[in-house]
């Protein structure tokens, strides 16, 4: 069989012009079937040569991709079809296709303009944030008491912001699904928070820390956002430990420091496994202040589900009250989303059971543009899936990888015993083991970036050397780090360091004195003593870096619209480092959005309160109830859980660690099918108007369905590797990804205008001025 | 596994609760309770009837979501673990389980196994922080040294994850462990001292004020602290308590 892209000339009776229209001819057993695609554009432009558009056409470089896409979707109709060996007719094909429909939408989108700026302010990159704070607007202490802000989430970004705008003067509504603030999930990162303090003197600066930030994620984030991150870092440590924040310290009293992966510095700071946990209670006991003042209104146990805009500016949301099961409006004058990321849609993540993309997907669909949807984070060192039950998967820090070493078997013989349970890593010599990751990066070795660690786990399993019985774990090796460390401590306490029990057991200490609470999760959960036997781990979904587009100052495309921390995208392009989710939550909560904020609201200071008894609240909750009553209503035969498992299946097989073409094009297909049946046969139990759980989810899987698809065609239409996307088409004989920064050095800004998949591109061209864009190595 | 669970049932915070039995199947010692939740709850769902409310949320042991009472101990039957975190190896095939939410005056139930803890919130509103304002102009993180014990202690008091265990096992539902956590944390660092007075005394009202009870030093709060929070901190609320009323 064969696919060729032809051309024609045509001459249309009602024209003067010469058209010029592509056509596929679909060979098959040698009987040739035409296949005309009906490209119905009276656009003299369309000229073609050799299946390409001409560079010398504005626009070659997207009309060449569209025939690349249309030829690969056709190609991957086809091979469906011969795999099921059913015969095609051209008119099977053409419906299968509906050529019409997605031309029309691709033509759409050639003619629209970028229309995104992102107000990064002029001027050298190190003043640009010190001269844009001395010149946006501000708004009087007297005048902040009649602004409202609502704030949607409560993790560090929601905290941090909720508390400083409450102290600045403003009237702040905060909103968390959870029944407490403190409950929100960035309570659970463990490893720690990046600052470029360089109180360890080796050589940290601003400027290293925003490099390697870039660096790590690619060269796919805005240069001017992770400069001004790398800023006020500092200044988050200073904030935290005034508030109380116990971070580790060493014995002079001082700040310790560790080291994570991708940076050859030591500049986390760290309480233990549990850092997520420590600062977000200082930024929850920073809200309790404003709470106990009246400035913050909590609103516990409350799920927003949809923005209201009155004259295009967002001013009040519509929320759920989980206790009463009833809707309850809310305005103010702008409105903060800070709910996270959407790592959920892969049913299996590190993320909590009730993280989700409903309040990012519904500005959305009011208007916001979701930006790099595809881009997201897979963790090397979680604990691998052990069965179809599993609810959700657990990460084991990345600063394990300071002390552990990564392996399988270099044989595969042993590998296939060691997957049968027939034999034990303990007795795999050490000359017969693949420290695969030392072996390939010897610089960065273990501590090279997650997107990089996370794939080289993949391809040592795809390959077979697996080390659990689903043949999808590697070991993580504490038993040299215990060495090293008891040899060390035998000595200071004048043992005998080369008994090696004695080491042992004093290596053992100080590696519990280090991870203890690590070691102890592992072992509730597998039930194997890590100390002695080593880790299984393998990539789990973890952190999602696209995300709300934004600009410089953190508004998204709809006016009074804010997206904060994980929710928005622009600090970590396309994988972040480790140790940086907190410090840019606490940056964009703590030092940015309650400056930049300021510049929009200055507008509002005589507009007064704002009513919700007006028709786009009504309207608005209305849709909401509608949507509530549909699903509530259908009583159709599966849970909600079956389809959100479903997703996450064809989420994690055709757009996870590894993708390409034709996978993306039938995730968009599938999971289309999946929400139309998701409608027709979702069963939600119980009522609106009560405490019901199933209906809180199904919200949220509604959302994921959507999502899904423009994720696919994010990852589809990137044609290119970078950071956590890798397309297997675009990597190097030994797997390494290739980056093209020819036609990919920009950001994927979707507008929605319906279907998930008719969004259109906006691009957002990245431009980097002081750093030299070059192929990430860590070699 | 087969299982014979006696689980509370209560429409809202008004009607009358009452136990339910249910049968369940084909649970794997590899499951966490809240996995063998999951697996009855679809299975309820595919019966048609209401599955069962419960909170929880990150399932890693440190959100403080989740709250069940299991065969009468606050987050059942292992040490130093949440719900969550506990594993169906620790029941036998045939074990009849019976769970309960975490009950106290204070924690009234919202549905099933859902309370309402608000009140622990209210407690830290009314003192649980450090009166500073967010700056770029703060001190330098490293201007004051801080003892490594007296930072570790700090730490440890802090790792409190307001679960509620504490209260939901004592016999006097009191709730000194959780706010002495607080109380404790800042007590070890100099940051807490400019307002040690107020906010001890303002914290021990507010949580007489939410009804919940007094220590009589019984310690059954500490053994089931899923953090492992000691009672020394305790002691500790105590002698910040009448430093602060001399």
């Amino acid at each position: 069989m064969g696919l060729y892209l032809t051309e024609k000339h045509i001459k249309y009776k009602d024209g003067k012009d010469d058209h010029v229209s592509p056509f596929f001819i679909y060979h098959n057993n040698n009987k040739r079937a035409k296949f005309f695609c009906s490209l119905k554009v009276n656009n003299k432009n369309w000229c073609f040569d050799k299946k390409r558009v001409k560079s010398t056409d504005k626009e070659s470089g997207i009309k060449n991709r569209k025939i690349k896409t249309i030829k690969s979707q056709l190609e991957s109709i086809i091979s469906s079809f011969e795999t099921k060996k059913e015969p095609l007719s051209p008119e099977k094909l053409k419906s299968e296709f509906e050529t019409v429909k997605l031309l029309d939408s691709e033509i759409k989108k050639v003619k629209t303009k970028p229309t995104i700026n992102s107000k990064i302010p002029n001027g050298p990159l190190s003043s640009k944030w010190e001269s844009h704070k001395g010149s946006i607007n501000l708004v009087s202490p007297s005048n902040k008491r009649n602004i409202d802000i609502i704030v949607v989430g409560t993790g560090l970004a929601g905290a941090s912001a909720s508390a400083t705008l409450a102290e600045l003067g403003y009237n702040v509504k905060a909103f968390c699904f959870q029944d407490s603030p403190r409950r929100a999930h960035s309570i659970a990162a463990q490893g720690g928070i990046n600052a470029s303090k360089n109180y360890q003197g080796d050589g940290d600066s601003d400027y290293r820390l925003f490099y390697d930030t870039i660096k790590g994620g690619d060269y796919r984030s805005r240069e001017a956002n992770v400069y001004r991150l790398a800023e006020v870092s500092g200044n988050i440590i200073d904030q935290c430990v005034a508030q109380g924040v116990p971070f580790a310290r060493d014995y002079g009293g001082l700040l310790d420091n560790r080291s994570f992966g991708g940076v050859q510095v030591s500049r986390t700071f760290y309480a233990k496994g549990q850092t997520g946990q420590q600062l977000l209670l200082g930024a929850y006991s920073a809200m309790n202040r404003q709470i106990a003042r009246g400035k913050i209104e909590m609103f516990s146990r409350h799920e927003m589900m949809d923005l209201v805009k009155v004259d295009g500016k967002a001013r009040g949301i519509i929320a759920r009250n989980h206790v009463t099961g009833k809707l309850e409006r809310f305005s103010a004058h702008a409105v903060v989303i800070a709910s996270g990321g959407y790592g959920n849609i892969f049913y299996l993540s590190t993320n909590a059971m009730g993280s989700n993309v409903t309040a990012s997907w519904k500005i959305h669909k009011k208007g916001a543009y979701f930006a790099n949807p595809c881009f997201t984070q897979i963790h090397p060192t979680c604990i691998p899936v052990s069965g179809d039950y599993q609810s959700k998967l657990t990460l084991m820090s990345e600063s394990l990888r300071n002390d552990g070493r990564i392996w399988v078997p270099k044989d595969l013989t042993d590998a296939k015993l060691v997957q049968e349970g027939k034999l034990s890593p303990l007795d795999i010599k050490e000359e017969d083991r693949d420290y695969y990751l030392e072996r390939r990066y010897p610089a960065f070795g273990n501590l090279v970036p997650r997107d990089i660690a996370s794939r080289a786990a993949k391809e040592r399993c795809d390959n077979g050397f697996g080390v659990n019985k689903t043949g999808e774990a590697v070991y993580l090796d504490f038993s040299h780090a215990i060495i090293r460390y008891g040899k060390e401590k035998a000595l200071l306490n004048g043992q005998d360091e080369n008994n090696i029990e004695i080491v042992k057991k004093l290596g053992r200490e100080i590696i519990k004195q280090k991870y203890g609470n690590l070691f102890q999760m592992y072992e509730k959960i597998v039930d194997e003593d890590p100390y002695v036997m080593p880790m299984k781990i393998y990539p789990a979904v973890h952190y999602t870096m696209g995300g709300v587009w934004v600009d410089y100052n953190l508004m998204t495309t709809i006016p009074g619209c804010f997206a904060i921390g994980e929710a928005n995208f622009s600090d970590h392009g396309a994988n972040r480092l480790g140790a940086s989710a907190l410090m840019q939550g606490l940056a964009d909560g703590y030092f940015v959005l309650p400056y930049t904020i300021g510049d929009y609201l200055s507008d509002d200071i005589s507009t007064g309160k704002i009513s919700t008894d007006i028709k786009e609240f009504e309207e608005s909750e209305k849709g909401v109830n509608d949507l509530l009553t549909k699903l509530i209503s259908n009583k159709g035969k599966n849970s909600v859980d079956y389809y959100h498992k479903k997703l996450g299946k064809i989420m994690w097989n055709k757009c996870g660690m590894s993708r390409n073409q034709n996978d993306l094009v039938d995730a968009i297909n599938e999971i289309k099918k999946l929400r139309n049946d998701f409608y027709k046969n979702v069963n939600v139990t119980g009522k609106i108007t009560e405490y019901n759980e199933e209906l809180a989810k199904a919200v949220r899987v509604a959302d994921f369905l959507e999502l899904g698809e423009l994720f696919a065609k994010d990852a589809l239409e990137r044609n290119e590797s970078c950071g956590g996307h890798f397309r297997e088409e675009y990597q190097t004989k030994d797997g390494e990804a290739i980056r093209d920064d020819k036609n990919f050095k920009f950001v994927s800004a979707w507008e929605y205008v319906g279907e998930p998949s008719d969004a259109k591109l906006h691009k957002e061209d990245l431009k980097y001025e002081e750093i030299e864009v070059k192929t990430r190595s860590y070699k | 596994m087969k299982l014979n669970l006696k689980i509370w049932r209560q429409q809202d915070s008004e009607s009358k609760g009452g136990f339910e039995n249910y049968v369940i199947d084909d649970i794997t010692p590899d499951m966490s309770f809240l996995e063998m939740m999951d697996v009855l709850n679809q299975k309820l769902i595919y019966e048609n009837i209401d599955p069962i409310s419960f909170d929880h949320d990150c399932r890693e042991g440190i959100c403080g979501s989740c709250s069940l009472f299991i065969n009468g101990r606050a987050h059942g039957p292992d040490k130093g673990i949440t719900t969550c975190q506990l594993h169906m190896r620790k029941f036998k095939d045939g074990d009849s389980i019976v769970i309960e939410p975490f009950r106290a005056k204070s924690f009234p139930i919202i549905k099933d196994l859902v309370v309402d803890r608000s009140a622990f919130d209210r407690i830290q509103h009314s003192g649980g922080y450090i009166s500073i304002n967010t700056s770029g102009n703060t001190q330098d993180a490293n201007t004051t040294p801080i003892r490594k014990e007296d930072a570790d202690n700090a730490f440890d008091a802090a790792t409190c994850i307001g679960c509620g265990a504490c209260v939901a096992t004592c016999k006097n539902a009191s709730a000194m462990l959780y706010v002495s956590a607080k109380v404790s944390q800042f007590s070890y660092l100099p940051q807490g001292k400019v307002e040690a007075k107020e906010r001890v005394l303002n914290m021990v009202k507010q949580m007489d004020d939410e009804g919940f009870g007094n220590c009589t030093n019984t310690g059954a709060c500490e053994v089931e602290c899923p953090k492992g929070i000691s009672i020394k901190n305790i002691a500790r609320m105590n002698r910040e308590f009448y430093k602060a009323k001399i």
